[in-house]
């Protein structure tokens, strides 16, 4: 047996099912402490802490459980704690920041794992640039202490990198050196796209394990400023003092644990419901329109968490997880929406009119993250829309993250669904644009006319006229398509379909976010197969054994 | 400045290395005048210097001021090897030069060794004020310019075989202090004062020691120049570490004296055995950190690639198998409560390899001192801490255990360390202790006089003539 593949076989008699969960205060690895409009979130990593026994999470190293927390903790303070303007990320032990994603856990990983938990650490780093960028939450990156790969990702994410000048601490990404694989959660492309490394010192960067420190450090642009120890916490207070704003009277809201029931094949949230069936590799996403239309109140927080289009999408983004994590081998899913399209529709407008208010603009946000984390997501995304359907406004944006959309044509155009202006501008792909607008990129006006202020409603033929579905069977058909539809689909190469989606799902232009994840990450995948990184000399299966790794020294 | 440096390097026709010591030459002179030994610049010292590599004749012996010792650069002859012959290059030819692919592991390996020569110094600058004769004074300042002759051996390594980067790390090496706040040494062993004669002993014994087992490492090392270089420096380092042994030979031979005629010795200000058993458990237990860890992946990598040896890896009647692929280390651990034997395979377990040679020259010199114990006819004997005792790094760190390695709670390793460790009332025992004595031959009273002197010269010689 190679090594791989011991690996393979170790970690998968550990597999469980990943808790997707994390409840606040039970964290391992990190601590959050919050004084009035200051965050700090602590790295202290727990070395024993790993989801699998067979790596130990040293020198704050981390792994999916990690950043899982360190999600829930940026989310979180947006909800809970909106008074927050500056968010400090730095570690509670002594030299050491991060030294980033740790290599036995990525060694023992299958390869679907690790590419989701690429994809979930990256959108991750999204999130908290978001959150710097639109909730007044900037992040500041406090290394105090050597900081390689992953940590220094996590650091290129914050809005100022301050690195202690104790003549040791580096930044690096080793991971090229070392490794043979790329710094792949946002690090190349950070470098260049965002911090504006000039091309060729990024090259000797990233080929530098060692790393740049002091003086070159900051010269280079790969931090903001550098300090001594003696001098350290006064900088990182300055910089506080200098980043901090006093927000208006806001009081946040809890984010409850979800309402989740879990029996075999399904698992039932309040407004969602999941159902696989392993058989034919598919799964039935069912969303519940909202019970009742409640009107929000003039403090919109005081509804808090249970306000329906947050407790959906919190929903929708747990379930998101779960498919990659918990379902691999599922691979179409049927998005359908059960409810009231008119009670959908005055959310809607709550959510249009509200936009001001903080709450709202929370809510608001996580929809369009979630909605995100489904164009990332490597599965085929059908919506089948039949009547009693409730796809207006913010939910039809699930049916416009999906690859194809079937609608149920009946005799007496009962059948509808509504666009919205939230539509045509509210929730940006990666991309920087609307789902409609990349819809019909040939015709830029026409995002805001299928979607006028004040929406519009459309029945089968009018939707499939307007481009908006993709095919209308009616009801004689209906099953059949369905069911060949699905059948045809659940028989193509999982890689294939995977690839073409990614490709087609983003036309139109390009953003950092787009490249980290249609450039750095799917380099990343690609090498991950090579044998040059995992075969049985590659240098990920030789890391941290006696011998040395053997390449395939041609290029392609 | 640069035709007085001696030389075996053909510096006098190697226009890179000329530019780059012409800048680093004064830097080095300016750091030693800031943080080299306090006092004593002006004042006239009996010391070796080494001019060559012959087996007779490699140092010649003069009364010179420090600050115009000339300090050189030498690589030790040839090897008869001339092909590598350990790891996975075995028959390669040695390396010349750098290899572009090791590039970075040789650089942080010769930094770290470097790192610690100046730091040395540092640490022991204050010790010449209470020396406690002048022949130890002498060895002192002997020890503190071989240290910075080491750093110069680091440092050519770094100018001629890294390019700019090179010359940066040699910068550094001046820039870093021992124990400063902003810019430590590497080695936290290295960051903390030497602060009286019986610490200073103790760090050329157990500390020095350590870095003779480095040194023998990289002397195996198919990097050809730091093998040579790290050759020569093991030369010299053999002083310092008979300096430290025969020192504490020397404390204990005095307090065994005093102990056997019936005296305190601390009623007469000299040590009594048990601050002498604290300060050995102190610094003997703090250098099997320096060693790394037990099952370490940077110690296989470094042995495969032919960059670090064992002690004596040339040597095949102590290791058959230059490969080290098919053996495994057996290693007894503790976990869960449970004494187990942890199995690791040979290459990922070179530094535990070397720990224990090191432990078997700290035992040859421990059954010395015992034996001046026996032959004062005392029934007191001294002994070595476990090499699980008080670990920060490595398979045993996080655990508790007592200075036999007997695993202990974490509240009673907690009440043990008092009666291990030195403790504040020791330290200031031992510091009323040291009162300078500068009279040619004469001893400080807790220190019984060497057997003879030094450098050819009787003891009662003016080994430092003050100015």
């Amino acid at each position: 047996m190679s090594s791989m593949q011991i690996a393979k076989a170790e970690s998968e008699t550990v597999r469980e099912v990943l808790e997707t969960q994390i409840r606040p205060g039970e964290y391992r690895h990190w601590k959050l402490e919050v004084e009035g409009a200051v965050a700090w979130l602590f790295l202290d990593v727990e070395e024993t802490g790993g989801l699998r026994p067979d790596y130990a999470l040293k020198l704050n190293s981390y792994d999916l459980l990690v950043d899982m927390e360190l999600a829930d903790a940026v989310t979180r303070l947006r909800f809970e704690q909106p008074q927050v303007s500056v968010v400090v990320v730095t570690s509670a032990k002594p030299n050491v920041f991060s030294a980033g994603a740790n290599i036995y856990m990525l060694r023992g990983a299958s390869h679907p794992f690790k590419v989701n938990f690429c994809k979930y650490t990256n959108e991750t780093r999204l999130a908290m640039e978001e959150a710097t960028a639109k909730s007044g939450q900037t992040y500041l990156a406090a290394l105090n202490g050597v900081t390689s790969g992953g940590g220094y990702e996590l650091a290129l994410a914050c809005d100022e990198i301050h690195l202690v000048d104790d003549r040791i601490s580096a930044v690096s990404l080793p991971e090229i050196p070392y490794l043979g694989v790329l710094p792949g959660t946002g690090g190349l492309t950070r470098l260049v796209d965002k911090r504006h490394v000039r091309r060729d010192r990024a090259d000797v960067f990233s080929t530098l394990a060692e790393g740049i420190k002091g003086k070159r450090a900051v010269e280079w642009n790969l931090v903001d400023a550098v300090h001594p120890p003696s001098r350290w916490d006064e900088a990182i207070r300055r910089r506080i003092a200098a980043r901090t704003v006093e927000k208006p009277d806001c009081t946040g809201i809890a984010l409850h644990p979800l309402e989740k029931e879990r029996t075999g094949r399904e698992i039932r949230y309040r407004h969602v419901t999941l159902t696989v069936d392993p058989q034919s590799r598919t799964a039935k996403l069912t969303v519940r329109g909202p019970e009742s239309f409640a009107e929000l109140p003039d403090d919109p927080s005081k509804i808090g968490c249970e306000w329906y289009p947050l407790a959906l999408f919190r929903e929708l983004d747990d379930v998101l997880v779960e498919l990659r994590f918990n379902w691999e081998e599922i691979g179409v899913i049927l998005i359908q929406a059960e409810g009231d399209l008119q009670r959908v529709l005055d959310l809607d407008r709550s959510l249009e009119q509200h936009a001001g208010n903080w709450f709202v603009r929370e809510v608001r946000l996580l929809i369009g993250r979630t909605l995100k984390r489904m164009d990332y997501t490597a599965r085929t995304f059908f919506t089948l829309i039949e009547p009693g359907s409730c796809f207006g406004g913010f939910l039809l944006e699930l049916a416009l993250a999906s690859d194809r959309i079937y609608m149920l044509n009946d005799d007496q155009g009962r059948n509808r669904i509504a666009t919205t202006a939230l539509n045509a501008n509210a929730f940006p792909m990666g991309n920087g644009l609307s789902r409609l607008a990349q819809r019909f990129l040939a015709e830029p006006e026409r995002a805001a006319k299928l979607a006028p202020r004040g929406g519009e409603t459309y029945d089968a033929e009018a939707a499939l006229a307007e481009g908006l579905v993709t095919a209308v069977p009616d009801e004689i058909d209906w099953s059949e398509e369905i069911r060949l539809a699905v059948e045809e689909r659940a028989a193509l190469s999982p890689d294939a379909l995977s690839g073409m989606e990614a490709s087609l799902r983003f036309a139109g232009p390009e953003t950092m976010e787009t490249k980290i994840f249609g450039r750095l990450a799917t380099w990343q995948n690609w090498i991950f197969q090579r044998p040059n990184a995992t075969g049985e000399r590659g240098s990920l299966t030789l890391y941290g054994r006696p011998e040395s790794p053997q390449f395939d020294k041609r290029r392609t | 400045m640069i035709e007085t440096i001696p030389n075996n390097v053909d510096l006098a026709n190697d226009k890179r290395l000329q530019r780059a010591l012409l800048h680093w030459q004064p830097g080095f002179l300016e750091w030693w005048r800031e943080v080299g030994p306090a006092g004593f610049q002006e004042d006239r010292i009996y010391l070796r210097t080494a001019v060559g590599v012959s087996e007779g004749d490699w140092a010649v012996w003069d009364t010179v001021k420090m600050p115009d010792y000339r300090w050189g650069i030498f690589l030790a002859r040839p090897r008869k090897e001339e092909s590598i012959y350990f790891g996975d290059n075995i028959g390669g030819k040695l390396w010349d030069q750098v290899p572009g692919e090791f590039r970075k592991e040789l650089r942080r390996l010769i930094v770290t060794q470097g790192d610690t020569e100046p730091a040395s110094v540092e640490q022991q600058r204050l010790l010449g004020k209470c020396a406690p004769s002048l022949y130890d004074l002498r060895n002192l300042f002997q020890i503190n310019v071989e240290e910075g002759r080491h750093l110069w051996a680091m440092v050519y390594l770094l100018h001629s075989y890294f390019g700019a980067a090179g010359r940066e790390e040699a910068e550094e090496l001046l820039e870093r202090r021992s124990g400063h706040e902003d810019h430590p040494r590497i080695l936290q062993a290295f960051n903390k004062p030497i602060g009286d004669w019986l610490a200073m002993f103790c760090f050329t014994m157990f500390t020095d020691r350590d870095g003779k087992f480095q040194l023998a490492s990289l002397a195996e090392s198919a990097f050809d120049p730091l093998a040579r270089s790290t050759r020569f420096m093991l030369t010299e380092e053999a002083f310092h570490l008979s300096v430290g042994e025969a020192g504490i030979s020397r404390v204990i031979r005095r307090t065994a004296e005093l102990m056997a005629e019936g005296t305190d010795p601390h009623a007469v200000g000299a040590i009594p055995l048990e601050v002498i058993q604290k300060y050995i458990t102190e610094w003997c237990s703090a250098c099997y950190d320096l060693f790394g860890g037990e099952d370490s992946s940077n110690a296989a990598s470094y042995f495969a690639a032919g960059l670090k040896g064992r002690y004596r890896e040339s040597d095949s009647n102590i290791y058959p198998d230059h490969e080290a692929l098919e053996e495994a280390y057996n290693l007894k651990v503790h976990v869960n409560g449970q004494w187990s034997t942890r199995e690791i395979p040979m290459r990922r377990a070179m530094n535990a390899c070397l720990l224990d040679a090191y432990l078997k020259d700290c035992h040859r010199a421990l059954n010395k001192w015992n034996a001046l114990l026996e032959q004062a006819g005392l029934p007191e004997r001294l002994f070595l801490p476990s090499t699980r005792f008080n670990r920060h790094l490595g398979v045993f760190a996080g655990q508790t255990f007592d200075f036999e390695g007997n695993p202990v709670t974490q509240d009673e390793f907690d009440a043990g360390l008092h009666g291990w460790l030195p403790a504040a009332e020791d330290y200031k025992l031992v510091r009323e202790s040291m009162v300078a004595v500068y009279e040619p031959g004469k001893m400080a009273n807790w220190i019984a006089p060497p057997q003879r002197g030094v450098g050819g010269k009787p003891l009662d010689f003016e080994y430092v003539q003050f100015h």
